[in-house]
């Protein structure tokens, strides 16, 4: 979208007096924003799910909301695909608004729900044949199967199929519609990690097939592994907006060693260095926060005293960092926000 | 874009409703709660009442008419009130459960369009069921014809009324089932109601639906004043099942 001529790839501002204007012109279509959210608010009653959350998804991309529970994330995806409708704010897929052009919206936007099942005795190609049924130019059920490993299941109730498979089926039924956005919420909450990491295989896959992905997450890893750009939402706003790598580095602010010594020292024999910024004790290892060539000049420091780094590890911020540091809060064992 | 917006053919959409209906029946068939309650209950009682004897003689105290004829028509309304109550909620909450409207309401299809179908289904369940009871019980019971196709009217009344009420209060359905199939004369025949009794049956849906269903099939076109009972439910009915339904 946009004026002609100014297709701006990675956009993260969000500029409202733009979004009436009508959807991309044909040549366009690499940069135009498949999805617009302004201002986007949405209460129930006293409690704010949604206070002010705006972003921009480039067509083609992966775009990640992270957030721990309760932040907003469903509500926003739930605003964006038409099932609720915002208190105030403006969202545009494709330049269409889904409560006013619901119709084309549906078409255009697939949509797989948390905590959504099917009867236990359908049969799987009876629903993908029936919801295939809904869309104007459906994919076909054969070749969707078979992406998802699902070919041979499609005589088989639906209460046979494993976990994995029945998140499968829930994408495929996403898909089924061929739509240029999908919105995939939750979608490995669940699932072994050898399934988790099956389905990011497929989901890489659609995105090769050029569609739009809006991919709901509370797991730093998946966020970290598959999203070109991920908005960290927290308490119903967006905290941070950047690609996953550059929200590690910001997060990171500066480095960090760990090590064990050999033999107990005075703290200020590192605290005195110029690079060094803080010092803290962990049991019996140290850590040592600073900035510049900190490992080199701590462990040659420590040399110098007689005292050997054992057990040294050099900090790697990730993803994860970032966003206990954004956010305050911590994650569980799975890695997902708490 | 303009591609994008061009309306759906008609055929499309039928073919759509078309696939949910199918798997609704698919499900009624398979999941045959209802069958049993709306359709193979009622079936077994029409025979154990016609085959006791003492049902089929004209009685005085019943107006010359035997304690069968009376029963037909309860059991009707009976195979009706089990398929509202099982067949009807029963998937309803299950979707419910299962998100399976708010699923549809992210297609092209309106999720409407569920409840719609599984109402059809139940619908010729029902129909198939009351023509299966009266073939029943005019071939190997001797019950006259029905004499006038009136008894269409209460019938769909009552469907009328219940389809939707059952589908919003399945709850409070199924805990006046028993008070109302009393009052539709299951346990003690409307002809044999003390006054009291008789009054209030009059103004109950099931009731009033047994009075004109009865009287299509015995007499001819029923009385106005329970057609109109059922009309009143059925709109009273229809207006809290829209105010107070449930999507989630």
């Amino acid at each position: 979208m946009g004026a002609p001529g100014t297709a701006v790839a990675g956009r993260l501002d969000v500029r409202a007096d733009r979004l009436q204007v009508p959807a991309g012109r044909p040549g366009q279509a690499a940069s135009r924003p498949a999805v617009e959210i302004a201002h986007l608010r949405k209460t129930y009653g006293p409690l704010v799910a949604v206070d002010d959350v705006s972003f921009s998804v480039t067509e083609g991309e992966i775009f990640g909301i992270l957030g721990p529970n309760g932040a907003g994330k469903t509500t926003t995806v739930e605003c964006a695909i038409g099932l609720r409708s915002p208190d105030s704010g403006t969202i545009r897929l494709l330049g269409l608004d889904p409560r006013a052009d619901a119709g084309e919206v549906h078409e255009i936007v697939g949509a797989q729900l948390q905590a959504s099942a099917f009867p236990p005795k359908l049969r799987v190609g009876e629903i993908l044949g029936m919801y295939r049924s809904f869309y104007r130019d459906p994919a076909d059920v054969g070749e969707l199967t078979e992406a998802l490993g699902l070919a041979g299941k499609r005589h088989d109730y639906y209460k046979s199929l494993s976990g994995g498979q029945r998140q499968r089926l829930s994408v495929a039924l996403a898909l089924i519609g061929r739509p240029k956005i999908a919105v995939l919420d939750e979608m490995t909450t669940g699932l072994d990690p050898q399934a988790r990491r099956d389905a990011w295989e497929l989901i890489e896959g659609v995105r090769d097939r050029g569609v739009t992905i809006i991919l709901v997450t509370h797991f730093m890893e998946e966020a970290e592994r598959l999203c070109d750009r991920v908005a960290l939402i927290d308490n119903g706003r967006v905290v941070a907006l950047d690609t996953p790598a550059r929200l590690a580095a910001q997060a990171r602010g500066g480095k960090s060693v760990r090590f064990l010594p050999s033999v107990p020292f005075d703290d200020r024999l590192l605290t005195t260095l110029p690079e060094v910024t803080r010092v803290d004790h962990e049991g019996q290892h140290v850590i040592v926060t600073g900035t510049g060539e900190l490992a080199s000049t701590v462990i040659l420091a420590l040399a110098a005293a007689g005292v050997t780094a054992r057990d040294l590890q050099l900090d790697s911020s990730n993803l994860e960092d970032a966003f206990v540091r954004l956010t305050g809060r911590h994650t569980d064992k799975e890695g997902a926000l708490t | 874009m303009t591609s994008l917006t061009l309306p759906r053919p008609r055929t499309a959409r039928r073919a759509a409703f078309g696939q949910i209906v199918l798997n609704e029946a698919r499900l009624t068939w398979r999941r045959p709660v209802g069958l049993i309650g709306g359709v193979a209950i009622p079936l077994v009682l029409l025979v154990i009442f016609g085959k006791v004897s003492k049902f089929q003689q004209p009685s005085a105290t019943l107006g010359g008419l035997t304690a069968f004829d009376l029963y037909l028509p309860i059991l009707v309304v009976f195979a009706l009130a089990m398929l509202a109550l099982l067949g009807l909620p029963i998937p309803l909450a299950s979707y419910r459960e299962l998100g399976l409207l708010r699923r549809l309401s992210t297609t092209p299809v309106p999720r409407s369009w569920m409840l719609i179908a599984q109402g059809l289904v139940q619908l010729c369940v029902a129909v198939t069921a009351i023509v299966i009871m009266i073939a029943v019980a005019m071939a190997a019971f001797g019950s006259p014809a029905p004499k006038s196709p009136a008894g269409l009217f209460p019938i769909g009344l009552l469907i009328a009324a219940i389809a939707r009420t059952a589908n919003a209060a399945s709850v409070i359905g199924r805990l006046v089932f028993f008070p109302m199939m009393f009052f539709a004369g299951l346990w003690l025949p409307r002809a044999l109601m003390p006054d009291v009794l008789l009054t209030i049956s009059n103004y109950t849906p099931l009731g009033a639906a047994v009075e004109a269903i009865q009287d299509s099939m015995l007499q001819g076109f029923p009385p106005v004043a329970p057609l109109l009972v059922l009309a009143a439910y059925a709109v009273v009915f229809g207006f809290l099942a829209r105010r107070f339904f449930r999507w989630e």
